[in-house]
């Protein structure tokens, strides 16, 4: 039998502590929606995810309120549809985005992830053509995320693909300048994007997949944060295994959870991912965390030890407590969706190169990062490509959301709503890459003996 | 299939006649209730077997967080399940 402080623990995680599902995401193989016309292609499209995820948001409700745990968001990641759209042979895609928009609408769901080209090593006709679709796409639709690949371990770093991202990145800011260049944050540019990742802006179906899968991202940085205030001034040691057993806990929910969609759905379950995503709310800040560890202000030195520690003993504690655990998994640090996070950049302590070298320890990247609206394209392309570098070199997943915020400087502050927050504009360094992104071509895939 | 009822709020009687009576009604078999009460505070948890009920999980939700407002209490009734994935191995 359960012990009453085990239910009122789990209450208060739910009640006080932000504790949340924060994605139940499906999977959907669309291949077989590949066809000669586009208009034939994108009602395939329509007709297949409306036919999948019809049940998808009811079964989140369902879940929702009978486990009383609240799922934030029901979303679908589809193949990338460089290669769903390729038989095409259409010079844009718009027309699919809008197709996908209208299946977001239809079954209710929060975002479909998957407007994506995986390019690390080359691009094909159909890969520019999706590229060259993003400003429209993004500018057009209000739930579709789009992500592009560029750069894996084994292949190296597509530094052609990297500067035209660039350009890209900054024709949607233009695009969406009216709406403080949101069109931005729902792009992800990616080294080693994974399969099964949930969460957005990155999410799409990969080719390794089967025709449908459920995956689930968990969150709950205020859960761990709670917990870490109950061992004040502690060693290290024990700040590592609190988070452990936390994570446990945690992941076990989403595991549940996880397992419940599927079975309800009839569709497999494939992973969960142990991510502690935080929101914009007081107290589901992954910022505070480390704060609390002890640093006065995230993104002060020490910063970058004490989210190392936080994203290993997440993933300690998360991994045991679920049979297939994959997708991003780790602690996330977007700028302007932690209110830590945020207030840390607007007294100025958490600043670009900062943020960086977090990256290097953290499960993703530079992640919704405002950036002053005249930043050159060059000086985007660089910072991705250092990002990139970072993925590539050290085998890991690192991903890049950076906003150039048109007609906003330094200081000024973007406001997208929701769970994307608001972003500080935080500076860049002025002095030029032009040249080095001029230069195109591959950096290879590097060597992974002698390890220094 | 067990689901747990908790109930948080000012004491005050015929806190547990009451939600027990709403659970007679629907045919639900109370199998365990705890209480406490801590500086007026009334925390009640009780472990119900929904197995003969007929009714929709959301049609007791809802009946019991109407009936708690009225008394300003704080009622959920949340699947066992849950507590038994993160408490136990």
């Amino acid at each position: 039998m359960l012990n009453t402080g085990e239910i009122l623990q789990t209450i208060e995680m739910l009640d006080q502590q932000h504790l949340d599902i924060r994605t139940i995401t499906m999977g959907i193989n669309l291949l077989d929606c590949a066809d000669a016309d586009l208009d034939i292609c994108a009602e395939k499209i329509h007709e297949k995810i409306t036919r999948m995820a019809k049940d998808l948001v009811k079964t989140g409700e369902d879940i929702q309120s009978e486990f009383g745990i609240p799922i934030v968001n029901k979303r679908i990641s589809v193949t990338p549809i460089s290669l769903v759209a390729a038989s095409t042979g259409a010079d844009d895609y718009v027309k699919i985005a809008l197709a996908l928009e209208q299946a977001a609408q239809d079954t209710g769901v929060n975002f479909i992830g998957g407007f994506s080209a995986l390019v690390h090593k080359g691009m094909t006709a159909s890969d520019r053509v999706l590229i060259n679709s993003l400003p429209k796409a993004l500018s057009l639709t209000e739930h579709i995320c789009a992500s592009v690949n560029v750069a894996t371990t084994r292949a190296g770093i597509n530094m052609d693909a990297v500067g035209l991202m660039g350009e890209t990145i900054i024709r949607i800011a233009e695009e969406t300048a009216d709406r403080d260049s949101l069109g931005c944050a729902k792009l992800t540019v990616f080294a080693n994007a994974v399969e099964d990742n949930p969460f957005m802006a990155g999410a799409f179906h990969g080719t390794g997949e089967g025709d449908a899968v459920i995956n689930v991202g968990v969150s709950g940085p205020g859960v761990i944060h709670h917990a870490l205030r109950s061992i004040k001034g502690k060693r290290f040691d024990d700040v590592s295994e609190v988070i452990k057993k936390t994570a446990f806990k945690i992941t076990r929910m989403g595991e549940l959870v996880a397992q419940e969609a599927a079975r309800r759905l009839n569709v497999p379950f494939g992973i969960v991912d142990l991510s502690l995503a935080p929101t914009p709310a007081i107290g589901d800040s992954v910022a505070r965390i480390l704060e609390e560890m002890g640093l006065e202000t995230c993104g002060t030195h020490g910063t970058t030890a004490a989210l190392a520690l936080l994203n290993d003993a997440v993933k300690k504690g998360g991994v045991m407590a679920s049979s297939h655990v994959g997708g991003l998994s780790g602690a996330f640090i977007p700028v302007s969706e932690d209110e830590g996070m945020i207030a840390a950049s607007q007294k100025g302590v958490l600043n670009m190169d900062k943020l960086e070298a977090m990256t290097c320890v953290c499960s993703v990247g530079l992640d919704m990062i405002a950036v002053p609206g005249d930043t050159d394209a060059s000086t985007i392309a660089a910072i991705m490509a250092d990002e990139a570098a970072i993925g590539v070199i050290n085998n890991k997943t690192t991903a890049c959301r950076l906003i150039p915020v048109i007609g906003k400087g330094v200081g000024e502050v973007a406001v997208f709503g929701g769970l994307l927050g608001t972003a500080p504009v935080i500076p860049v360094h002025k002095e030029s890459s032009r040249d080095f992104i001029a230069r195109g071509g591959r950096i290879p895939a590097p060597l992974h003996s002698l390890r220094n | 299939m067990k689901a747990i009822v908790t109930v948080i709020g000012k004491d005050q009687v015929g806190i547990i006649a009451g939600v027990c009576a709403l659970m007679a009604e629907r045919n639900i078999n109370v199998l365990d209730i705890s209480q406490t009460v801590m500086q007026e505070y009334f925390t009640m948890i009780m472990m119900v077997d929904l197995t003969l009920y007929s009714g929709s999980f959301e049609e007791l939700q809802s009946c019991l967080d109407v009936w708690g407002r009225e008394r300003n209490l704080s009622i959920r009734i949340q699947r066992e399940d849950i507590f038994e994935a993160m408490h136990r191995i």
